[in-house]
């Protein structure tokens, strides 16, 4: 475990090297553990792949007694008293995400490229992308955008070279090892195999977010009917 | 009541930002300039985080129905009420029936407009800041239209007495610029960012000796920056993970990317520096063409800095609300 600035409003700590489950539990634990506890000044916790980025203003780190020369240090101090009592791992939720989606087609115009760089068939791509459980890695990019970590290697594709003006919404993409969901249409360079009716984001709601960092999340292959059913209800 | 004659270029209903979710991959966003904001705020005796207008470039023009109290900080503009000018940094009484004309920026970009009370728009996850690419906050999410209607917060008893005053324009002005330690003209003060060590070694030289130039590809997001190539001294790959505000990362171009308000939660482009927060409110009034300098800082120089200038406002905030009295 290694903490640093980022600049003089944050800390980050890291936790490992790469999208691994052990390094992703150890940033889950260290996340719920600073979670559960006050620290003066801190003003919000991002967990990623491998590290935490702890958000403070210096003020009122101040405030709570730090010296001026040396807010970061004092702060980062407390955070790693706190880190070395708390358990070195989470256990994962328990429930999976299932998220339907509809594969391939105008939903998915990358599915066929996928298919033929992993040399298997489209159907055969779907089988292996809905057959995986996927842990949420982080969630960034726009709100309840969740980067789901475990995809099989297979699969993994890079980034297209020249990204889409625009994704339409709940677009289930690829880029690299990566497997993600588009919660708003916005501009995107991911490789699209299908779409989901399922909501991912809903700024009325507590959480507004459907998927968080930890969850587990698993895909449900479903037809063009059900999809068109799935979303009329949602 | 505030009645929206012409919206201006850009202009959004904006508070201090909606911390908080930045771990679902909600934006803080919020007024680009948030000590300005919370200087314009504090003129019109409002609440710090009170919603007020961040104005882009070309301002809009708004009547009021109702006799209140503005100010505003920022760029420079020449905004008016009626045929009498519109002072900067001040608190003036606008009278009902009078109509502010903001105009465009002759040098900066930005400014933002306070009233007493705060504009009265729905609380959208803690905060009243438009959110575009989400469509929420603020007016729905958008920016303002003609013939949109601005309601108003209670005033504070302090803005109550104040509009009174026989006087229309304050004698006495806050600039928030003069708050605080100022960097040198068209200069940023920076510091190392994690992933300085990855930048060879001419990178590291480059960066604070260059005279970058602001291109047009800068928004509310970021700003990027022309001039050297910033290269690594070897190739490498890095995951993505919190970014913040201020930030400077370098894409695959090899060109510096100063992060603002509106950014990405998280970021995977290394990042070499980071700008001294009480610099923020600087990359808010730069323009395309113009050239901009990074001058290396110290963390705990940084913090003092940042320090110095919170008294200072805190200062600022308790003379005001003696002048009450």
């Amino acid at each position: 475990m290694q903490i640093m600035p980022l600049g003089d409003c944050a800390l980050r700590v890291e936790f490992g090297q790469g999208i691994d489950q052990a390094t992703h539990a150890c940033v889950q634990a260290a996340c719920a553990a600073l979670d559960a506890t006050v620290l003066a000044g801190v003003r919000e916790i991002v967990p990623a792949y491998t590290t935490l980025t702890i958000h403070y203003d210096p003020a009122a780190v101040a405030v709570a007694g730090a010296p001026p020369d040396d807010l970061a240090g004092w702060l980062g101090s407390r955070i790693e008293q706190v880190l070395r009592r708390a358990p070195k791992s989470v256990r994962a939720r328990g429930s999976v995400v299932t998220i339907p989606v509809c594969y391939g087609g105008e939903f998915g115009p990358d599915l066929e490229k996928i298919a033929i760089c992993a040399k298997l068939s489209a159907d055969e791509v779907v089988c292996r992308h809905t057959k995986h459980e996927y842990w949420v890695a982080m969630v960034g990019f726009a709100p309840g955008f969740a980067y789901l970590a475990g995809l099989p290697p297979e699969l993994a594709a890079p980034r297209l070279a020249k990204p889409r003006a625009m994704v339409a919404v709940g677009s289930v993409g690829i880029a690299g090892v990566q497997t993600g969901i588009y919660p708003l249409a916005t501009p995107g360079g991911w490789n699209l195999i299908g779409r989901t009716p399922s909501r991912l984001f809903f700024p009325e709601q507590t959480p507004p977010t459907l998927l968080q960092a930890g969850d587990r999340v698993k895909f449900r292959s479903v037809s063009r009917e059900e999809f068109a059913k799935l979303e009329a209800d949602a | 009541m505030i009645t929206v004659q012409n919206p201006g270029l850009l202009t959004t209903v904006m508070d201090l930002g909606r911390p908080g979710y930045q771990r679902l991959g909600i934006v803080v966003g919020g007024a680009l300039d948030r000590f300005s904001a919370r200087v314009a705020n504090t003129l019109v005796g409002n609440d710090e985080n009170a919603a007020l207008l961040e104005i882009a470039q070309r301002g809009p023009e708004l009547h009021f129905a109702v006799e209140t109290l503005v100010a505003w900080c920022g760029g420079e503009f020449e905004p008016r009420v009626g045929t009498e000018p519109l002072p900067r940094d001040r608190a003036v009484r606008i009278g009902s029936g009078e109509t502010i004309r903001f105009g465009a920026a002759s040098a900066g970009l930005r400014a933002w407009l306070a009233i007493a009370g705060g504009i009265d728009v729905p609380l959208v996850l803690g905060s009243r800041s438009t959110y575009r690419r989400a469509g929420m906050g603020g007016l729905d999410g958008r920016p303002l239209r003609t013939g949109d209607e601005l309601k108003l917060g209670a005033a504070s008893e302090w803005a109550e007495q104040r509009v009174k005053s026989p006087q229309r324009v304050s004698m006495w002005s806050v600039r928030p610029e003069t708050l605080g330690k100022q960097a040198a003209p068209d200069t940023v003060r920076a510091m190392p960012g994690p992933e300085w060590e990855w930048f060879s070694r001419d990178a590291q030289r480059d960066f604070f000796l260059a005279k970058w130039k602001v291109t047009k590809d800068a928004d509310r997001m970021g700003v990027q920056l022309a001039g050297p190539e910033l290269k690594l001294a070897a190739e490498r790959e890095m995951l993505s993970e919190g970014v913040n505000e201020g930030v400077v990362q370098v894409a695959n171009g090899g060109l510096p990317i100063v992060l603002l308000a509106s950014r990405q939660t998280v970021g995977g482009y290394p990042r070499i520096a980071a700008l001294a927060s009480v610099d923020f409110g600087r990359m808010a009034q730069v323009v395309p063409g113009q050239t901009l300098r990074f001058e290396p800082i110290t963390l705990g120089d940084a913090h003092t800095l940042f320090l110095a200038r919170e008294r200072d406002l805190s200062r600022v905030r308790a003379g005001l609300a003696r002048l009450a009295g």
